[in-house]
């Protein structure tokens, strides 16, 4: 091999450059976000349309869903979960009880670092309030 | 050599026929068949070009403005407007340029240029009239529309947006022959009447919207938020176009109306009472 110093040198470097984001944080991802369940659902309500698990994993799904049943399908018809009734919408249903949307939404959020744009359209608890 | 040439001449030749002929030779012996799946058939019941008399099928959501009631209440109209921007949590941008139209006022020779001559009433040129998205049977800005993001709901015929999809391109805009499209080329919200609507979204800069005939409060069982303003006195009639029975449609077979340009070939689902 011609330049074997060089060469690995080099790729020593690349590799280490690659991998920044990985060891800069010493192989820690940071403290994940805190939250007591009051600040989560301030209004107590233990019920909601799936187990918190699957919340977690998959609610952009079921937002993508309700959203297309609601606009494409007009299909506005109220999902019931153990009798309790719950309208489809971000905004009209999530946020009845979440009410807390920096804390319920963006502390995650900003934890996995991604920026979804609901916010850009529908109306948070608090700027409606605000706006009373 | 020679006789190789001469060979592959007649095989070459031979093949050439056979792929010439071959597939006149299936369309003369299946003709039946391939008519009927040929796509022809089809897109001919489907081709509304708004001289013909075909009738859409299913619930066709659709509303007739009585004028008669509004020349002498010319605040009723204001009602419903502002019922209507209430409702939505529409902005309201005075600037012409940005403005942000659901259902607004115009006058006689804009809303009707077809039908409009330098004799008109008093009353008719005075008046304003209420427009707004016509919710067409043949909508020009679905056809423009690359995204998707505007569509005729199947269930009742409302030509609806998704603004999650609207890139802004403003095609569906320049499509619309009645201007009752408008673009947020500014953030919106600042210009909202407040309280906001709770249960309605605003909506962001860069996004098209319009007029969507109410499909929220409908699916509540509710009028559309400018009928609701004008209860009790039947200026704005809504139903369903394709029931006989419908009251619109009872107002329909009774009285004279018009529709805005309808050589626009879009089959407007609203109609005027003039």
């Amino acid at each position: 091999m011609y330049n074997k110093g060089t060469v690995i040198a080099g790729l020593a470097i690349f590799v280490l450059f690659v991998t920044f984001p990985i060891w800069f944080n010493g192989l820690d991802a940071g403290a994940m976000p805190k939250y007591t369940e009051a600040e989560m659902v301030p209004n107590g309500e233990k019920a909601c349309v799936a187990p918190a698990d699957v919340m977690r994993d998959t609610h952009m799904q079921l937002l993508n869903e309700w959203r297309d049943d609601v606009l494409r399908n007009s299909d506005r018809v109220m999902v019931k979960v153990d009798g309790k009734e719950y309208r489809k919408g971000l905004q009209i249903a999530c946020m009845e009880c979440h009410s807390n949307k920096e804390k319920f939404c963006d502390s995650c959020h900003e934890y996995a670092a991604v920026q979804p744009t609901c916010w850009d359209c529908h109306l948070t608890p608090a700027a409606i309030k605000e706006a009373q | 050599m020679d006789t190789k040439r001469r060979k592959f001449l007649k095989m070459a030749g031979a093949s050439v026929l056979a792929g010439i002929g071959a597939p006149a030779i299936v369309k003369l012996s299946t003709k039946d068949a391939v008519a009927a799946g040929g796509g022809h058939g089809a897109a001919k019941a489907s081709h509304g070009g708004g001289h013909g008399a075909e009738e859409s099928s299913g619930v066709r959501l659709g509303m007739v403005i009585d004028m008669r009631k509004f020349y002498d209440n010319q605040g009723m109209l204001d009602k419903a407007i502002e019922s209507c921007y209430r409702v939505h949590n529409t902005p309201k941008i005075d600037n012409p340029k940005s403005e942000i139209k659901w259902i607004w006022k115009t006058g006689y020779g804009n809303a009707f240029p077809e039908k409009s001559h330098n004799h008109r009433s008093h009353t008719v040129h005075e008046s304003s009239f209420p427009v707004l998205c016509n919710h067409c049977d043949n909508p020009s800005c679905v056809k423009a529309c690359p995204t998707k993001a505007t569509f005729v709901v199947e269930k009742n015929g409302i030509v609806a947006m998704d603004f999650h999809r609207c890139i802004g391109c403003r095609f569906c805009m320049a499509a619309c022959p009645y201007g009752a499209r408008s673009f947020n080329w500014e953030d919106p919200r600042p210009h909202i009447d407040k309280p906001y609507n709770a249960d309605f979204p605003t909506r962001m800069r860069g996004v098209v919207e319009k007029c969507n005939f109410c499909g929220e409060r409908l699916a509540l069982g509710q009028e559309p938020a400018c009928v609701e303003a004008c209860k009790g006195t039947g200026a704005i009639v809504f139903g369903d176009l394709n029931d006989p029975k419908s009251e619109v449609r009872k107002v329909l077979d009774s009285e004279f109306t018009i529709q805005r340009k309808p050589s626009a070939g879009t089959k407007p689902s609203v109609f005027y009472i003039v």
